[in-house]
């Protein structure tokens, strides 16, 4: 079958699915819908729809990006918009299929958002919604759209479009067009994507080889695993007109093992395109040949740093080398290789299809087109987002993500994972572009969000940033190996109160040094989120140190707890909820801690009714409470 | 989930009453610990049988003996480095290198608790600690029954469902010190 056919048959397959007399469920099944309850939901969805005769398909799709809703399903029914529900449990499930399925009411209560061009009944179109308004999405533009293991539905929504102008096309165009998009890659670093093919094109060779780097290891960040969850195929198809354009014949991708999912998807995505002609040999009658095999990595954050990954894919320790020569040069088995990450590579296909101006027409000067982020910690609507570049940080916390929960305020957002920074309130209207954000000392990153509020302590962030980069260290390089375990061990002592004048200017004389003398940006980043929480928090690095005070009441050798004799009713929750023993009371008396046995692990503070509100935390202060508990009416 | 078939759980145990000198089991503990040996050898030679033992192939054969067998056994790992024609040394330092590969039994159970950023400033070392004093472990470590294993993993990118926490590759989210020991219950 040629692609043409192909195509009229994925089309006219997708057109009768859209025209569909039965109604339609589509459920989120990424890996966060499923540990948010999805596989309940379809399993209660089946034995509804099996009790009251309804006909009807139930279709697992990825993630739309929307994880605080999950579990979310999308209802479509004939001749209505589509409706989304969101935070669904097993009991509300036969209500809709009562309610909306059955009767017309779509029950606006439980509603999200509709798709289609009309809102129904008050609930608000989904591109309406401050969740997604202010979103472009390119590199996720499948995600939660399409059947991920079915290919004929990215074919209908224009896949392969891109490969198939690509192959029409000589390989210097190609190059030619990415440089013109103005794509740099989006595993964090920057790079111009075009500049990078064309040293790949140009280093001399007959074997070439593609990589495709979906070793996500970023605490923090999740947008690869959703894109690979969510629409393999534009991954895929990326990574084909890359090997066409660099003259590659053999592609790789080294992916996490902890992703079994995105794996299992991208398997099946492989088997469906050398059926289709879409891999192997002779891809789409051009006489180019491609083949792609996978590798699971085993688990060492390292080998996201391109030369570690190459000595894993050759079944060697992760361990970096030094550059030149560049993997452009001598990369897998020495020979010319060209590394992008997965998000670069599902921006590749959409250049392709749609062209270089349509893409540089987003974004801003130096960073054009489209950005990932996985929102998440301390705000409303966690979840995976694009965005255009130069979008602010304001309108991604405050507007997308609906700002921080229970009114707290913003203390800090930390881009760039490990090798980022933490930037505070002061930067939320600075632009998010990869130059922006490398001059307020954190980086673009692969895109790791993480929001954090007044109650997150800045030196324990820092603390636990380096015990990550410390571990993961390679140890090939002295000053990643015992530098930053010395930055560690001096943070230790300081959040146990053990600080000491001079252990500010002591981290970052090491920061500085580790930051300059290790090969790869493990090291050379791993200071980054010390750096920049001195930079901008220093005032609590010198709480810590001098006052031996958490301001954020965080670091635990630091604090107290105690129960306020005003508030205390006797009820007696905490006594029985405390794991170390170390509340005592008794029925209508005022509890207290006995603080040599507190663990202080919050679970009083936690179990106390909010009417009480009775358990106190401080910092920094002596405890003044009494000691032994007294009958309620008699409090001092 | 990777199953610990019972031959190989049974060596460690039988070894370890060996080194105890219970002396009324010795004998029969030679004998169980002999087969069990060469049950896992013959177990090696199968996974091996799949692969044609070029150097690349060395980190997909250590993943399928872990998956399979549960850990990478010293006796396996020599029969690895014969087989790929690599020192033992060096696989000795490559499964040490890779966080996945285990050299000792792992439990039935394996529960790990995400230590990521989104989970770690939403409550995860709590999590954590509910874990280790209901298991009476600590992270990394092993039950004496060996019926769980306590982890903590990096990231598993399930962030905006923070913390979570992943028992036998089945994720939870949204999870409480309360909630993370009603899971075990589950399982038990």
């Amino acid at each position: 079958m040629s692609f043409e056919e192909t195509r009229r048959e994925a089309v006219s397959q997708w057109q009768a699915l859209q025209n569909h007399s039965k109604p339609r469920i589509l459920i989120g099944m990424g890996t966060c819908g499923i540990a948010a309850g999805a596989e309940d939901i379809l399993e209660t969805l089946n034995q509804e729809l099996d009790k009251h005769g309804v006909q009807g398909d139930i279709i697992p799709v990825g993630c739309i990006g929307l994880c605080y809703a999950e579990p979310l399903i999308e209802v479509i029914k004939p001749g209505m918009p589509s409706v989304f529900y969101r935070n669904l449990t097993s009991n509300l499930v036969p209500e809709i299929v009562r309610d909306y399925l059955i009767a017309d009411n779509p029950r606006p209560d439980l509603a999200l958002a509709t798709r289609g061009k009309s809102d129904l009944q008050g609930i608000p179109r989904l591109v309406d919604l401050p969740v997604f308004k202010p979103q472009v999405r390119i590199a996720l533009r499948n995600c939660g759209n399409i059947d991920p293991s079915n290919i004929y539905h990215y074919i209908a929504n224009g896949g392969y479009e891109g490969l198939n102008n690509a192959l029409k096309m000589e390989p210097q165009e190609v190059i030619d067009e990415v440089k013109k998009s103005g794509l740099r890659g989006r595993g964090g670093a920057g790079f111009p994507t075009g500049v990078k093919w064309q040293f790949c094109h140009d280093a001399p060779g007959k074997t070439k080889y593609i990589v495709c780097n979906a070793d996500e290891g970023d605490p923090g960040a999740f947008m690869d695993r959703a894109l690979l969850e969510g629409d393999p195929y534009a991954v895929l198809e990326g990574i084909l007109i890359g090997g066409y354009a660099i003259g590659a014949s053999e592609g790789y991708i080294y992916i996490r093992a902890e992703y079994p999912l995105a794996i299992q998807r991208l398997r099946i995505a492989l088997k469906q395109m050398e059926e289709c002609g879409l891999l192997g040999k002779n891809i789409m009658g051009s006489g180019f040949n491609f083949h792609i095999k996978i590798k699971e990595g085993a688990g060492a954050f390292v080998c996201g740093e391109e030369t570690a990954l190459i000595a894993s894919i050759e079944g060697n320790r992760g361990m970096p080398r030094s550059r030149p020569p560049f993997p452009a040069e001598a990369g897998l088995w020495e020979k010319p290789t060209n590394i992008n990450n997965v998000e670069t590579w599902a921006n590749v296909s959409a250049i392709l299809r749609k062209g270089a101006d349509w893409y540089s027409s987003y974004g801003t000067e130096k960073s054009k087109g489209t950005k990932t982020f996985s929102l998440v910690g301390q705000v409303m609507r966690t979840g995976l987002i694009e965005v255009p570049m130069g979008i602010t940080l304001r309108e991604i916390i405050y507007g997308i993500g609906g700002g921080i929960p229970e009114g707290k305020d913003l203390k800090a957002v930390q881009t760039g994972g490990p090798s980022g920074g933490c930037l505070p309130a002061s930067f939320l209207d600075a632009p998010v572009d990869y130059e922006s954000l490398a001059a307020a000392g954190a980086i673009m990153g692969s895109g790791g969000m993480v929001v954090m509020d007044e109650s997150t302590c800045m030196v324990d962030i820092a603390k636990y940033f380096l015990t990550f980069t410390q571990a993961e260290s390679c140890g090939k390089c002295i000053m990643c190996r015992f530098g930053t375990k010395q930055m560690l061990d001096i943070l230790e002592d300081i959040v146990h109160g053990n600080g000491r004048d001079g252990d500010i200017e002591l981290l970052l004389e090491i920061g500085e040094a580790v930051k300059n003398s290790s090969l790869c940006a493990l090291g050379g980043t791993a200071p980054n989120p010390v750096l920049t929480t001195i930079r901008y928090f220093r005032d609590e690095y010198e709480a810590h140190i001098s006052e031996k005070r958490c301001p954020a009441l965080s670091c635990k050798a630091l604090i107290s707890y105690y129960i306020d004799p005003e508030k205390c009713e006797g009820c007696g929750i905490c006594a029985r909820a405390c794991p170390a023993e170390a509340i005592r009371g008794g029925k209508r008396m005022v509890h207290v801690i006995d603080q040599s046995k507190c663990t202080r692990c919050s679970t009083c503070l936690d179990v106390c009714p909010p009417k009480f509100n009775a358990v106190v935390v401080i910092s920094g202060e002596p405890v003044v409470a009494m000691t032994e508990p007294v009958p309620v009416g008699s409090r001092v | 989930m990777a199953v610990v078939p019972a031959t190989a759980r049974e060596v460690v145990v039988i070894e370890k009453r060996c080194e105890m000198g219970v002396s009324q089991t010795l004998q029969y503990a030679d004998k169980a610990a002999q087969e069990a040996k060469e049950s896992l050898i013959s177990q090696i030679n199968e996974i091996l049988g799949s692969y044609e033992g070029e150097k690349a192939s060395l980190i997909p054969i250590l993943q399928e003996v872990q998956q399979k067998v549960g850990y990478l056994p010293e006796e396996g790992l020599k029969q690895i480095a014969k087989f790929v024609d690599i020192p033992e040394s060096t696989v000795f330092g490559i499964a040490t290198f890779y966080a996945q590969f285990k050299l000792v039994p792992m439990g039935r159970n394996i529960i790990k608790v995400c230590r990521g950023t989104g989970c770690y400033v939403r409550g995860a070392q709590r999590i954590l600690e509910a874990l280790e004093s209901e298991l009476g472990i600590k992270a990394g470590e092993t039950t004496p029954d060996l019926e769980y294993t306590l982890e903590t993993v990096a990231c598993f990118g399930s962030c905006a469902l923070a913390p979570v926490v992943v028992l036998n590759d089945k994720v939870y989210g949204r999870m409480t010190a309360k909630k993370v020991k009603k899971i075990l219950n589950k399982k038990n």
